[in-house]
């Protein structure tokens, strides 16, 4: 069996409120293999981003930190590495796209200059092969024309192709982990289908890993091989992609999938009213107590959700869920 | 049922200066002469990706930009030569909810004024009477009584979005027009949201314009659906037609594009992508303003504009490769 390429253990990061300090991460732990996508779900303020930002050592400084736990990236453990090893890491080891590919390239510099600086920042590339490798790296993404494109700012560019430029950005000096923070929840869907198509062949081409954070549960079907399902925190499941969305063991998993209004392969006359999770996420006041967080807009709730924190029950394939009525789902 | 709103060759644009003060004027049309109805109690839904004129279309018909040429008819009447007490008279039934329910809520105003707003504008009732409206308001779209005196950063996204539905409700709108109602919200609120105004639209009997440029929500919510691309409707169908069996290669390949988690329909889709960006829409192409993205365009999509045509019962395309009914 080969080696997972990142090891997440235990981990947990604290964030500091006013009211004191929360566990944004509570006790979460994963594997990614090499090669290996695997995607992150969940509703806003679940600790998706949080997770990816530690991996990345980009947490806001003096607000969050890693209280426990370890991330060990191949054999080495990132939350012992210093600054600058850090910084060595991102970028050469482990890219990342953010979701706004709006705000996130500098507009006073052309594109091909920022991806060049890439470049000569980790690699010590020279001005001109950094510059060339640039437009390569252009030509990689789709973007026509890479040459003249190369010289464009970043306003005179469609949001597509400035997120293709941030993938160019991230893939420029190889990583072994692309981590993409919502790539596509700003652009159409003909955009999003070739934003994937891209990362799928890049993917297929480099064997780079991907973790994907996202909220659509169709992106995760079609670009993911294992989900974990995040929630006020915490993970509620994890497991196979097609295995959780044909038998999903968390109340929580069942209501992300089916409250969203897919469409299916045959379309009726008759519509059922969705099926609503009612409520809000908590707030982060109540993270980390000892009990179900879901427990609030579960219709599964019982007495022992309220009273203890659910263990892990284990089913086939790897499918994990923090459920006390894991079984009976 | 009859129609209530009749949309014939609307047409919208705006004046873009190019060449600094002194340059010439030119224009862009962001709707492009569009004809469309919807009947009574039902609902269209305009889909289409940004750009394509979905939402300056759904403003002109509630008046909120000028409409340059066409004509809207509530009840067979047009509403673009209103104007003082008659068009208040028009607003009265056709309300808007906002796509964002952050930026469209006065922060300064308790919610109660902000859901009285329409009535104080719009009617002449007496304030009893309004305050007794607002009550009745909030508790049809799930709020409690109490929430009345609150401000809206007191309001999380999905409750701030159901205020925005009081009060496109307050003056007992026909029409309703909903702008990406639910884009701005979490899947989980979404579904609460989709469901909140199915069930005000069977019981209040409304009409409602919904624009989305999301298919999924879109087929649940919809009667029929036209798409847009480029300020042109490009099909127009009811919902199983279209869904089913979309005929223009655009409605093709954005269906084809939507991720999706039913198994069967992921391997029955082969996904068509449409190379590149939409071209620029101060100089639209000559003929199909799809041409130079679709796989299957010939020479004469190049050269002449297709028409919308009708090529099956209420199935209508503009496209020149999709065969006339035999």
């Amino acid at each position: 069996m080969t080696e997972p390429l990142l090891k997440v253990e235990n981990l947990r990061i604290e964030l500091k409120t006013r009211n004191g300090v929360a566990p944004v991460i509570d006790d979460l732990s994963f594997d990614l293999m090499p090669g290996e996508n695997i995607s992150f779900v969940g509703e806003s303020g679940c600790g998706k981003s949080m997770t990816a930002l530690a991996i990345m050592g980009l947490l806001p400084e003096g607000i969050g930190r890693i209280a426990s736990g370890r991330i060990v990236f191949d054999g080495e453990d990132l939350t012992q590495a210093s600054e600058s090893r850090l910084r060595d890491i991102r970028g050469n080891e482990i890219g990342m796209i953010f979701q706004e590919p709006m705000t996130s390239l500098n507009p006073v510099f052309t594109v091909g200059e920022q991806i060049a600086e890439v470049l000569r920042t980790h690699q010590g590339l020279s001005q001109q092969a950094a510059w060339n490798q640039a437009v390569e790296l252009l030509d990689a993404v789709r973007i026509p024309n890479p040459k003249s494109r190369a010289s464009a700012y970043p306003f005179q560019m469609s949001g597509g192709q400035r997120q293709r430029v941030m993938i160019a950005m991230a893939l420029a000096c190889k990583p072994k982990i692309l981590i993409a923070d919502e790539p596509t929840t700003a652009l159409d869907v003909t955009v999003q289908a070739q934003i994937f198509d891209l990362l799928r062949d890049l993917r297929k081409e480099t064997g780079t890993s991907i973790i994907m954070i996202t909220h659509d549960m169709g992106a995760v079907a079609e670009m993911a091989e294992r989900m974990i399902v995040m929630y006020a925190g915490r993970k509620a499941e994890i497991g196979p992609v097609e295995q959780i969305i044909d038998h999903a063991r968390h109340p929580y998993t069942r209501g992300l999938i089916s409250c969203v209004p897919h469409i299916l392969s045959t379309i009726t006359e008759e519509r059922h009213d969705l099926t609503e999770v009612p409520g809000i996420v908590p707030s982060l006041r109540d993270f980390g107590q000892n009990r179900c967080l879901f427990a609030s807009r579960c219709s599964h709730r019982t007495q022992e959700c309220l009273d203890q924190r659910p263990p892990a029950k284990t089913f086939a394939n790897g499918q994990v869920a923090d459920c006390w009525h894991a079984e009976a789902m | 049922m009859s129609d209530l709103l009749n949309v014939e060759n609307l047409c919208v644009r705006f004046e873009v200066k190019r060449g600094g003060m002194f340059g010439k004027k030119s224009y862009l049309h962001a709707v492009d002469d569009i004809s469309f109805a919807v009947k009574k109690g039902e609902t269209l839904a305009i889909v289409g990706e940004s750009g394509s004129g979905k939402t300056t279309a759904a403003l002109a018909v509630a008046r909120l930009v000028n409409a340059w040429r066409g004509k809207v008819e509530l009840d067979g009447r047009d509403i673009l030569p209103l104007d003082g007490a008659e068009l208040r008279r028009a607003r009265r039934r056709v309300q808007f909810i906002f796509q964002d329910p952050y930026s469209s809520l006065n922060p300064r105003q308790r919610a109660e004024a902000i859901v009285k707003e329409p009535l104080d504008s719009l009617s002449d009732k007496p304030e009893a009477e309004k305050a007794e409206i607002v009550a009745r308001l909030f508790k049809a779209v799930g709020l409690r009584p109490e929430q009345q005196r609150l401000f809206p950063h007191q309001f999380s996204g999905g409750q701030r979005q159901r205020i925005g539905i009081a009060r496109a409700l307050a003056t007992q709108p026909e029409l309703i027009i909903c702008d990406e109602p639910v884009s701005a919200l979490d899947v989980a609120v979404q579904a609460q949201i989709l469901n909140l105004l199915r069930r005000l639209q069977k019981e209040f009997g409304l009409t409602y314009l919904f624009i989305s440029h999301d298919l999924g929500v879109v087929q649940h919510m919809s009667d029929s659906i036209a798409v847009m691309y480029m300020g042109k409707v490009v099909e127009h169908a009811d919902r199983i037609s279209l869904f089913s069996n979309p005929l223009h290669p655009y409605t093709a390949a954005l269906l084809s594009a939507v991720p999706s988690v039913d198994k069967a329909r992921r391997e029955a889709t082969k996904r068509i992508l449409i190379p590149g960006d939409p071209p620029d829409p101060m100089n639209p192409p000559k003929g199909c303003r799809f041409a130079t993205r679709c796989p299957l365009a010939e020479a004469r999509c190049r050269e002449t504009p297709p028409a919308l045509r009708e090529v099956a019962s209420g199935h209508r395309v503009a496209c020149h490769l999709v065969p006339d009914p035999a």
